[in-house]
């Protein structure tokens, strides 16, 4: 049993990933690139890690770069691939809910002069690929978007974009935080994710870049991971990593579907057990990453149901404004249309179970029409 | 609602909505960002019309026509 709602920010460390962080700590300390013995030991974890990661997501091992995070996989990726590419131009197509750090990088690249266009969503949340093929430019250097979007689940059409980017000659980037591990996904020409989403431990994220696409590491080079990322590799978490993802990869279809049923459970019986709440993202489960759902509740702050979920044992995220340090609301939420108020996002680890939902459509009920109640909301 | 944070300007207009006659308006002044998103949101849920935005001097006129 568990109230840990927050898995799409950080899950906690898999089985696997413990015992293979403990066997790394012995083993795999010495610098991989050194030939002595302790060296070669190393190495044959690191290519191990690697192999594991590109059988995972698709890739070969060679396309695999270690970075210490998701986020910085996110900047590389995009700042990488515009620099690799800028005779062909200096703009870049995003969608409105991509994640921050993707937003972030964009932010960057037209600080340093250079153009992007924000394609817009629908009331889901969902990018129209004909509306994203549409932004695409002779001057396009590179298109982003994401596998799933983080805060609302909603499956974005990778596919159908990847063909009509690939026939424009654009290349994508695909931020795939949220299905790593969880979801196969194909299309993608860079690619980017981060462990602690899948069960690995913090400190490690993947930038994979296909073979022939274009792209040029912004930051100095030396004898790491091929010149991509310098500095050395965090080998045991990286072996951490890998094993988690190797574990995960091999149960998604079965916690996919086991998932899939609780959030389902939440998207109906929330609408029931309280008035005026808004579920976010697509109706149709098809349409959703299965870990997540998200809703806003009419005249409530998210930060003060975040805080009584708190108290009532449920770690759950919120995209309201007021809420952690953020002064604007989430700008998914905006995109979208949606009620950026009362905002809660659950996101199921692993071991979710009935109980854990039971018990959290129990208590949200009298706890929003308290905060309704002390609003002096409760009669609206 | 100067200077207050959503969901209170969604709070006054949701009050100030019955104060009215059905076809007639109701203008909400907010500086909070986050009632640009808000405002049509809570007319959507309630199906009043969102009628638009126009920036003030202070935060943004938001109007609001009852339609029930």
């Amino acid at each position: 049993m568990s109230g840990y709602f927050d898995a799409a920010t950080a899950m906690p460390l898999h089985p696997a990933a413990r015992a293979a962080l403990d066997a790394a700590l012995d083993d795999g300390w010495a610098d991989p690139g050194r030939l002595y013995r302790e060296g070669r030991r190393a190495r044959l974890l690191l290519d191990g890690a690697r192999e594991a990661t590109a059988e995972a997501i698709g890739a070969r091992p060679d396309e695999v770069t270690f970075t210490p995070s998701g986020t910085l996989a996110n900047h590389l990726a995009v700042l990488g691939a515009l620099a690799a590419r800028r005779r062909v131009g200096r703009h870049f197509v995003v969608s409105a809910v991509e994640h921050s750090t993707v937003l972030a990088a964009a932010a960057h690249h037209e600080g340093d002069g250079g153009e992007t266009t924000t394609v817009g969503v629908d009331a889901t949340g969902r990018v129209d690929a004909a509306s994203y093929a549409a932004a695409l430019r002779a001057d396009t250097a590179l298109a982003s978007l994401q596998s799933a979007n983080h805060e609302v689940a909603t499956l974005q059409p990778v596919a159908e974009v990847a063909a009509l980017c690939r026939e424009r000659g654009v290349p994508l980037h695909v931020d795939a935080a949220q299905t790593v591990g969880r979801l196969p996904l194909d299309g993608w020409d860079l690619l980017s994710a981060s462990a602690r989403k899948w069960g690995g431990p913090t400190g490690v994220g993947v930038l994979a870049v296909r073979t022939g696409v274009r792209w040029r590491s912004p930051l100095p080079e030396d004898e790491h991971e091929s010149g991509r990322f310098p500095g050395p590799v965090p080998l045991p978490l990286v072996v951490a990593a890998a094993a988690a993802l190797r574990a995960r990869t091999s149960a998604q279809a079965k916690d996919a579907e086991r998932l899939a049923a609780l959030t389902q459970r939440i998207r109906d019986e929330l609408p029931v057990r309280i008035r005026d709440v808004d579920v976010l993202g697509p109706a149709d489960a098809a349409d959703r990453v299965p870990h997540i759902v998200a809703f806003s509740c009419l005249y409530v702050a998210g930060e003060a149901l975040a805080t009584e979920l708190d108290r009532a044992g449920f770690s759950v995220s919120s995209g309201s404004s007021c809420s952690s340090s953020a002064l604007t609301p989430s700008h998914v939420l905006a995109a979208m249309g949606a009620l950026t108020h009362g905002n809660v996002r659950i996101s199921l680890a692993d071991d979710a179970d009935e109980s854990d939902v039971q018990r959290l459509l129990d208590v949200l009920p009298p706890i929003v029409a308290e905060l309704r109640s002390r609003a002096g909301a409760a009669d609206l | 609602m100067l200077g207050r944070l959503c969901p209170l300007p969604i709070i006054e207009l949701a009050r100030r909505i019955g104060d009215v006659a059905v076809g007639e308006t109701v203008t909400v002044v907010a500086d909070d960002p986050a009632a640009a998103s808000d405002v049509p949101a809570w007319c959507r849920m309630r199906e009043h019309d969102y009628l638009g935005a126009t920036p003030e001097a202070h935060g943004t006129a938001y109007e609001v026509r009852r339609t029930h």
